[in-house]
């Protein structure tokens, strides 16, 4: 199945849940927050979480920034 | 320092009272350093995707600025609508294990980052009705400043210049109103340049200040953090000193009686 991750177009085996989905992107035992279909997912339920073909997902985690100036 | 002149922010303690940023360093390292010389306890954080594909390995800025260590401060640096911000806030409470400290901005305009006031108050409203304790950056508007500390606001924090402009205090009359009329504390968020703007936000009556660019645009940005401390404690000593008044004429300071010429 295809979903899109973070605006661009991500191919995942069938049945995988948001777990399998940070396992294979290599942030299992990263900092991030993930949103399907703009629902929050928290970390604990990632497993209980499946997702499907078109799914949007966004995966974000903090970076530098101050006042909007951070870029 | 004064004994007991600490700033508290929605029940919390802190003994600084500079806030840093913690972007526009050249690496993790120096964002590392300047915070720490800076003495700083809360250090603000943007959220963005994480980079899918590159190498996961790569260090994190919560490393640098650990959040045992520092209270990690999520700004919705970057949104324009209430939408945007809020939803930003709430994926920051996630990211952070339900901390629930944030600091709101809505912005209006990209040439001068000035708030959208109408925007952030919808978003406020939102944030605090979702148990958030919201330090909100907004204009120099006292009406306003003052609408958001009733909405339920922890902190409002008026501009002094546009962000990134380090401009200095442009309007330190609205300051000094707004700092007037409050009841919870008045944080000067952007438009500090140098070590003495800060002092002068502080000798204003300010409880703090928020920067980031003046001390991550220095020459020696590590340096600047120390200035900053030191700006931040001078303004805030002489605020509590409480300054001669001024005078139209001079004044000597040595005595006139035992003169023998």
């Amino acid at each position: 199945m295809v979903i899109l991750l973070n605006g661009e177009d991500h191919v995942l085996s069938n049945d995988s849940t948001a777990a399998d989905l940070v396992i294979q992107l290599g942030l299992a035992d990263k900092r991030v927050a993930m949103e399907v279909n703009l629902e929050i997912i928290p970390r604990s339920r990632y497993g209980d979480q499946p997702l499907k073909d078109g799914d949007k997902v966004e995966i974000v985690h903090a970076i530098g920034g101050g006042s909007s100036d951070c870029y | 320092m004064a004994n007991n002149d600490t700033l508290i922010i929605a029940g919390e303690t802190y003994n600084s009272r500079l806030l840093v940023g913690s972007g526009k360093y050249k690496d993790l390292e120096e964002t590392r350093l300047a915070t720490e010389v800076s003495g700083a306890e809360i250090v603000t954080v943007a959220i963005r995707r994480s980079n899918i594909g590159q190498n996961p390995d790569e260090p994190n800025l919560l490393d640098a600025i650990p959040p045992n260590k520092y209270t990690i401060l999520p700004n919705t640096a970057g949104c324009y609508t209430a939408e945007d911000a809020v939803r930003t806030c709430r994926l920051a409470r996630e990211l952070l294990d339900g901390h629930n400290l944030v600091k709101l901005e809505v912005l209006g305009d990209e040439k001068t980052l000035f708030p959208d006031i109408t925007a952030t108050l919808e978003a406020a409203e939102t944030l605090v009705k979702d148990n958030f304790k919201v330090m909100v950056y907004t204009s120099d508007d006292p009406l306003i400043a003052k609408r958001l500390e009733e909405m339920g606001c922890v902190a409002v924090m008026p501009l002094a210049a546009p962000i990134g402009s380090g401009l200095g205090i442009r309007n330190p009359h609205n300051i000094r109103l707004i700092i007037e009329n409050a009841n919870v504390p008045i944080l000067v968020d952007a438009g500090v340049g140098t070590a003495s703007d800060a002092a002068i936000a502080m000798e204003l009556g300010c409880d703090g200040v928020l920067m980031n660019t003046a001390i991550a645009a220095a020459k020696d940005p590590v340096l600047m953090a120390s200035a900053m401390k030191k700006g931040i404690e001078a303004g805030r000593e002489a605020f509590l000193a409480g300054r001669m008044p001024k005078k139209a004429y001079a004044s000597a300071s040595s005595p006139i009686d035992g003169m023998f010429l």
